[in-house]
Formats: structure tokens, C-alpha cells, sequence
């Protein structure tokens, strides 16, 4: 097949790496997430151990 | 320690022939699927690579039932603690268990091959001779050998039937790939072998890894 | 334990990215024959071979656990695979795309990187049910650790064995690594290689950092409960 116009090739281009990009900021959310989940859960039982 | 795989082999083989659990199963389950690939691609004869395909598929997927089975005597007598209490050593199931399965794909091979030619191939089996017993001692090392740890591996999980063939198959795909590849001018209207020499140094360094790895391996399994 | 050199490691990863994708779109020639399309090349091949890499990597520090019995290799190695699982599911996604880009179909059969990918992730996949349907920790650390080695020794032959019946039929050489590419390209592929390898470190230690606190936390959670059992 001949190479796609620019415009076209264009929206596959995008397509890979915004799929790439999406994959990194979605796995560092859920991860930070997570981190955040224990932080709380820490400063819970300080504050539990406190009283 | 030879001995005692020659010990715990002889035991699994006289069990299959006392019981006919495996190999009667395996050796059905292929005619069947034969079967199934005369409806399934509504052929009546196959050839060339369609037929070296057919015989290998139905060959592993064989294997995932002899690999299922391959510690279930020692799991249904409750045996498997028995097994391990004793002083075996884990090199010496690797190798009487493998050798077992071998043992058990030759058996089936032995009425399965002859049952295609009959049954599905196109082209006279007698011509591709030779050279398919080569291929097929060198895959049958392959399966045998990673069916084996495959088994040990899923020996006491609770979705033991699931994880088998979700095993056993992606890791047999370079097996299948060289024995479909070695096999498909032997079966072809001209047969004749071609690459067979590469295809056969494929099968032979997947055998020789993954013999050595189990080996290394098994140890650390079926330990409790 | 983990977190250390983290913040130094995830700047260099987020510098190395930005360059490469610059690199990417305005210093890396037009390729002759591909056109645009070629650029998913500088994100597809790095992502497959540092995933490639980290499955065997999974494997070698399986082997280390299996060696000194010290779990924090089995969870190093567990992560390593965790990751290049991810990685892999953009192999694929990129991978399709580039196909459906250059040859109009989603999926190409004679693309050893993109078939091998396949039977890989395939494999992978039971990774998890295998281990977690195993209870004993210590159990579950040495079956995964077996399944890590073999898989990990499996990944390079199975990349041969395709490739080797891919050399069969026409080659569409998606993938041109490094061999005989131009100047530019090659350096742009280069950088791209290394922010994959940074990314996937990155990651890595991140998912350690936060399973060794959840541990941590699990353990201190356990403590705190035993000693008011005790006291009442």
C-alpha cells in the first residue's frame, strides 16, 4: 500500500503514541492512588494510636 | 538416582496399563478431532501444510490431556504426600514423570499416525517416513519435557484443568512451529524433506533448554 | 528500601521521554517508503524490546529468589513481569495500529515481532491466576519464580521460532532495528530505546515503593491488633 497523505497518517500517529501516553498516566494514577490509600490509612491509625 | 526414576516410571507405567486412564483417552481424542477437521474444514483428503498442521494441532492438544493426568494417581490416593516423604529426589520424578509422558505420546502416535494416513492425508504416509520419526522423537522430547513442569507446576492449584492447557500450549508454540514447519514438505503431493535440518536443531535446543531448565527446576516444586 | 535514587530516576525518565519525542517529530527524517507512519516505529519497537527484556529479567531475579530464599527478589521479579505485561498490551495496540496504517488491516500475520507478542502475552496472562490462586506465601513465591523461569527462557526461543517461520513468507519488516538505519533515525531510535528503559524502570521501582509500604502497612495493622488482643 502506498504511504498514507500526511493528514491521514497523521490520526494513526496520534492514535499509537496517545495510546502509549494513556497506558504511563494511567498505570502512574492508579499507582497514586494507591500510594494516597496508605498514606490515609497511616495517618489513620496514628491518629488512633494517639488516642 | 536413576533408579529410582526407573522406579517410579515402571510404577506409572504399570498403573496406565492396569487402569488405561491416559493413553486410551489421548488415542480417542485424537481420532475424534480428526473427525471433528473432516467436518470442521469439509475436506475428505489434506495435504502439504493444511495436513501437518491438522497432525501436530491434534497432537499437543493430545498432550494437554496426558499432561492433566500426569500426577493425578499421586493426588487421588492422597499418595503425593507419600511421594514426598520419601527420599526422592525431585530430579528423579522430573525424569520418570517426562518419561512417562514420552512414553504415553509414542503409544498414541503409534495408532494416531497411521489413522491420519488413513483417515485425512492425501499423499502416501510411508513417503514421508523416516524423516517424520525424527520429528516426531524430537517434538514428543519437547512436549514430554515442558508437560512435565507444566504439570508439577499446576499439581496442586485448585484451577488445576484451566491452567494446564493455558500452559502447556503457548509454551509448546516454537515445538509447533518447527514440527509444522519439518513436517509440511513431507507431507506435500511431491514429498521430500526441505530445512529439515533446521527446523531439527530448532526442536533440539528448545528439548535440550527446557530438559535442563526442569531439571534445574524441579526441585523447588511439589516441596511442602 | 526501595525509593532510593527514585526522584533523580523519574526526572532523567521524564527529560529522556520529552527528547525522544522531539527527536521523533522534528529531527528524524520522513522514511522513504513508510511516510509518516514510520514515527509509531520509535514507540512501538523500544516498548517491545525493553518488555522482551523485562520478562527475562523477570526470570533472572526469579532465579535469584530461588537461590537465597530472600522475597524481596520474588517481588522485584513479580513487578518486572507485572510491567512488561502493560508493556506488551502496547506492543499489541501500537503494533495494530502501525498494521492498519501501512496495510489496511488490524492485524498482520507475517510481523514476527507483533506474532511472538501475541503468544507471549498469551502465556503471561496466566501468570496471575496462577499465583494468586496459590495461599502460602512462600509457596507462591517459588511457583511463580518456576513459571518466571521458564517463561523468561521460552520468550527468546519463542521470538526465534517466529521469526525463523516468518523468514518464510514475504517479510514485511515492520520492525527495522538498529541495523541499517540512517544517521538520524538510528540516533532518534536510540534515545527512544533509552526513555523506554527509564520509563520502565521508573515504573518498576513505583510499584515497589508502593507493594513495600502496603506491606509495611499490613504488618504494622497485624502488630497493633496482636498487642490489643494481648492487653484485654
Amino acid at each position: 500500500m502506498p504511504a498514507l497523505p500526511l493528514d491521514e497518517a497523521g490520526k494513526y500517529v496520534a492514535g499509537a503514541y496517545v495510546v502509549f501516553l494513556t497506558l504511563i498516566v494511567v498505570y502512574v494514577a492508579i499507582l497514586g492512588a494507591k500510594i494516597a490509600r496508605i498514606e490515609r490509612d497511616l495517618s489513620d491509625l496514628i491518629s488512633e494510636e494517639d488516642e | 538416582m536413576i533408579a529410582s526414576a526407573r522406579t517410579i516410571l515402571l510404577k506409572d507405567l504399570r498403573l496406565e496399563l492396569r487402569t488405561k486412564e491416559s493413553v486410551p483417552a489421548m488415542t480417542l481424542f485424537t481420532l475424534t478431532v480428526y473427525v471433528l477437521f473432516h467436518f470442521g474444514l469439509d475436506r475428505d483428503s489434506l495435504d502439504g501444510e493444511l495436513a501437518s498442521g491438522v497432525l501436530w494441532v491434534t497432537l499437543l492438544l493430545a498432550a494437554v490431556i496426558g499432561v492433566s493426568r500426569l500426577f493425578a494417581a499421586e493426588r487421588e490416593q492422597g499418595g503425593i504426600d507419600g511421594l514426598l516423604l520419601a527420599p526422592v529426589d525431585r530430579t528423579s520424578l522430573f525424569l520418570a514423570k517426562s518419561a512417562a509422558l514420552f512414553l504415553f505420546l509414542v503409544a498414541v502416535e503409534i495408532v494416531a499416525v497411521p489413522a491420519f494416513g488413513l483417515l485425512l492425508l492425501g499423499p502416501d504416509l510411508g513417503g514421508a517416513l523416516p524423516e517424520l520419526l525424527a520429528i516426531l522423537a524430537l517434538g514428543d522430547l519437547g512436549i514430554a519435557s515442558v508437560g512435565a513442569l507444566v504439570a508439577a507446576l499446576a499439581a496442586e492449584t485448585r484451577a488445576r484443568e484451566l491452567i494446564v492447557p493455558l500452559l502447556l500450549l503457548p509454551l509448546l508454540v516454537p515445538v509447533l512451529i518447527a514440527a509444522a514447519q519439518a513436517t509440511e514438505p513431507l507431507l506435500r503431493q511431491e514429498q521430500g524433506p526441505e530445512d529439515l535440518g533446521r527446523w531439527l536443531a530448532l526442536l533440539t535446543l528448545y528439548d535440550v533448554v527446557f530438559v535442563l531448565l526442569s531439571v534445574a527446576v524441579f526441585d523447588y516444586l511439589l516441596e511442602d | 528500601m526501595y525509593s532510593k535514587g527514585f526522584k533523580p530516576l523519574a526526572v532523567a525518565t521524564v527529560v529522556t521521554l520529552a527528547a525522544a519525542m522531539a527527536l521523533v517529530f522534528f529531527y528524524a527524517p520522513l522514511d522513504a517508503d513508510q511516510g509518516f507512519v514510520q514515527k509509531i516505529f520509535y514507540v512501538h519497537v523500544p516498548m517491545a524490546i525493553v518488555s522482551l527484556c523485562g520478562f527475562v529479567a523477570g526470570g533472572i531475579m526469579a532465579i535469584r529468589y530461588l537461590r537465597s530464599g530472600d522475597s524481596s527478589w520474588d517481588l522485584r521479579s513479580y513487578v518486572a513481569i507485572h510491567i512488561s505485561i502493560i508493556l506488551g498490551v502496547g506492543v499489541l495496540a501500537t503494533g495494530a495500529i502501525w498494521a492498519r496504517a501501512s496495510w489496511g488491516h488490524w492485524w498482520v500475520w507475517d510481523e514476527p515481532v507483533l506474532v511472538s507478542f501475541l503468544v507471549v502475552e498469551l502465556l503471561y496472562c496466566v501468570y496471575y491466576p496462577l499465583r494468586f490462586s496459590i495461599e502460602d506465601p512462600e509457596r507462591q513465591a517459588r511457583y511463580s519464580s518456576v513459571f518466571a523461569i521458564a517463561a523468561g527462557a521460552f520468550v527468546p526461543l519463542n521470538f526465534a521460532a517466529v521469526r525463523m517461520a516468518e523468514a518464510y513468507t514475504h517479510p514485511r519488516v515492520l520492525s527495522q532495528t538498529g541495523g541499517n538505519l540512517p544517521g538520524e533515525m538510528r540516533l532518534t531510535f536510540l534515545v527512544s530505546l533509552l526513555a523506554m528503559a527509564l520509563l520502565f524502570v521508573t515504573l518498576w521501582k513505583l510499584e515497589l515503593i508502593s507493594k513495600h509500604a502496603s506491606m509495611q502497612l499490613k504488618r504494622l495493622k497485624r502488630k497493633l491488633a496482636e498487642r490489643e488482643a494481648v492487653a484485654a
